[in-house]
């Protein structure tokens, strides 16, 4: 065992440890649990929509921007639709953009990181400068441009974000694949005369999971933010309900100058509380199963003193 | 032993890696510089035989190691497996090879992938090199492979994590592992020196046992009372290349150049007046990028004379020693 790796806690091995710790993670961390909470009363509002939504999604209810009231709970937008119904077919919208999105990227991030981790070299080269273009294209602009030119549409948004979203993962994935590919294991493997494609599939991308999946959950956080943003540019699909398009259909119909705030800040606060949810269950999913944040000085968020490993909480 | 027997051969093996100058060396054209880890070594390898590779850290032991399961490209020289050079196949044509040569590390604690149970390391193996047929039939192989290696009862280990086995039992199954393809050669790579000394006879006398069925082994290690423990030959090497070679006994009690003596002068003795005075060599072991001219001992050699520095001797036989006993100083005469 190298010198660094006796100052971090013992390293949990194998399948049930590793599961142990995420839930030892959640538990003592009040605000991941929050955050999952929040994500699971929101998916639950989304996914049952159809079923529990008070009012018809396309159906006058009453009044024109009427206040909230005991009937209409968060009140009424510009067609006179009840919010809460719009708020729940709208986070339906959102959450499948925001997770179709992650998962282009994931795909792509992941695949790139682990080619120029595993590979090294030139591939390493040539795929980390591709991935520093990507960086350092502005993203809204670009999915600004991207969507004004192959028009308005659910299936575009999705894939717009997707290409622009994976360059982190990439990143975090590559270091973490240069890692485990120094392992003795995957050595011993390659000296068995493994193939490249079951080292990495068997050695390889077990190993980085975890990383991916903590990242993916950061990552749909952003790919909601950004859909809500294309929406309310009017850039997003007009047959469909956002959020970020009841919030643009809102301020077309001129909701502010009507005093109607509950048009726009309700939505804007359901948007809020997805990121926010997304933020803390990743963050915490990051700091338990990224082994590099495990190290007490790297790990902002947990920073403390760590015993060493085999002696006695004394030691430091 | 018969010439036939041979089943490894090494010669004049030659591995360099290169040091990068970065883009400020590239542009004042510095020169290329390289780690000279190997330069011309020669080894053979018998069926039913332990050869001990010794040395001190660095000195190239183990990418000769690597070398030899084609993990490293030499720079010349030729690996003869069977009689056929390894050197110039690629990785299609070495597949079959790789099923025959076998390799165990040093440490049991890395060596084992720590999401793999026991029978999935010592099947993957078989299924790499989809051998073994149906599901049972391989897990007969498996269990036979355990039993080999004295874990038994095998069913008490098949379900197990790595990090549910003690340090001895990881390195059993790391051994079982490379035992499951039935090799000719095993590389075992300092195989007990993570281990605690209480266990290191029992994962040395497995190795053994299989060298006594038939299996030629070649041992790394830098503990020369292991070598002349187990081994039957011994290689002692110093700064990439072999500066004495012979057969354990006669380079344990005979050594004949003054870096082996001075390594068996710092091992321990049990009777107190077979004590040497230990003999500690001046300096460091030189940087393997800056090889000193002459023989590559002379600067921390104690009884170096001044054509040391210019000459650089060969391995041979010195008249003070027995058939098969080599070494490369220029002070040893050599039989007429």
């Amino acid at each position: 065992m190298s010198e660094a790796s006796l100052l971090i806690e013992a390293p949990p091995e194998g399948g049930q440890n590793r599961r142990g710790f995420v839930l030892h993670t959640l538990r003592h961390r009040p605000a991941a649990v929050i955050g999952a909470t929040i994500l699971v009363l929101v998916a639950l509002g989304a996914i049952l929509a159809q079923w529990i939504a008070p009012y018809p999604l396309h159906q006058q209810v009453g009044p024109v921007f009427a206040h909230p009231s005991w009937h209409h709970l968060l009140g009424l937008d510009d067609g006179g639709i009840d919010m809460v119904t719009l708020l729940m077919w709208g986070a339906r919208v959102s959450l499948v953009v925001g997770f179709a999105a992650t998962l282009v990227s994931m795909a792509i991030g992941g695949a790139v990181g682990v080619l120029a981790g595993y590979f090294g070299g030139w591939v390493d080269t040539v795929l980390m400068r591709i991935t520093d273009y990507f960086l350092v294209l502005p993203d809204v602009p670009l999915m600004i441009v991207v969507a004004a030119i192959w028009g308005p549409s659910l299936f575009h948004i999705i894939i717009v974000i997707g290409i622009l979203l994976w360059t982190s993962t990439a990143r975090v994935i590559r270091a973490q694949v240069k890692s485990v590919r120094e392992r003795v294991y995957v050595k011993r493997a390659r000296a068995l005369g493994a193939g490249h494609t079951r080292i990495v599939f068997t050695h390889v991308l077990p190993q980085v999971a975890p990383l991916l999946i903590a990242n993916t959950v950061l990552t749909v956080a952003v790919a909601i933010f950004d859909e809500t943003a294309l929406s309310f540019l009017g850039l997003g699909d007009p047959s469909t309900t956002s959020l970020g398009k009841v919030i643009e259909n809102a301020f077309q119909r001129a909701a502010i100058s009507a005093g109607a705030w509950w048009a726009i800040v309700w939505p804007g606060v359901l948007v809020t509380l997805i990121i926010l949810g997304c933020s803390l269950v990743g963050g915490a999913l990051e700091d338990a199963l990224n082994p590099r944040l495990r190290v007490a000085h790297l790990g902002a968020r947990t920073f403390r003193l760590r015993p060493l490993v085999g002696r006695g909480q004394d030691a430091l | 032993m018969s010439v036939d027997a041979t089943v490894l051969e090494v010669e004049d093996l030659v591995v360099r890696y290169p040091i990068h100058r970065g883009l400020v060396g590239a542009v004042t054209r510095q020169p290329r510089r390289q780690v000279h880890a190997v330069e011309g070594v020669s080894l053979s390898l018998q069926k039913g035989e332990m050869l001990a590779l010794v040395g001190e850290s660095g000195c190239g032991k183990t990418t000769t190691a690597q070398a030899v399961l084609r993990l490293v490209d030499p720079v010349a020289g030729a690996i003869r497996f069977d009689g056929r050079d390894l050197v110039p196949l690629g990785s299609r044509d070495l597949r079959p090879v790789r099923r025959r040569i076998q390799v165990v590390y040093q440490d049991p604690y890395e060596s084992l992938d720590p999401r793999f149970r026991v029978k999935a390391v010592v099947e993957e193996p078989l299924l790499i090199h989809g051998l073994g047929g149906s599901k049972a039939e391989r897990m007969e192989r498996v269990r036979d492979a355990l039993a080999r290696v004295e874990l038994s009862p095998p069913e008490l280990f098949l379900e197990r994590f790595p990090h549910e086995l003690s340090g001895g039992q990881r390195q059993r199954v790391a051994i079982a592992a490379a035992l499951a393809l039935e090799p000719d050669v095993l590389v075992a790579d300092e195989p007990v020196s993570m281990l605690d000394v209480s266990v290191r006879a029992g994962v040395l006398n497995v190795l053994d046992g299989l060298r006594r069925n038939g299996l030629a082994i070649l041992m790394i290690t830098h503990d020369l009372s292991t070598a002349a423990r187990f081994a039957q030959r011994i290689a002692v090497m110093y700064l990439g290349r072999i500066v004495e070679e012979g057969p354990a006994a006669a380079v344990v009690r005979n050594p004949q150049h003054p870096y082996t003596k001075a390594l068996l002068s710092v091992v321990p003795r049990r009777d107190p007046r077979d004590r040497q005075r230990p003999q500690i060599l001046q300096g460091e072991t030189p940087d393997a990028v800056f090889i000193p001219s002459g023989c590559r001992f002379h600067p921390r050699c104690p009884v170096a004379i001044e054509r040391c520095s210019i000459e650089d001797p060969a391995l041979a036989r010195p008249a003070s020693a027995e058939d098969g006993h080599r070494a490369a100083c220029l002070l040893l005469p050599a039989r007429s």
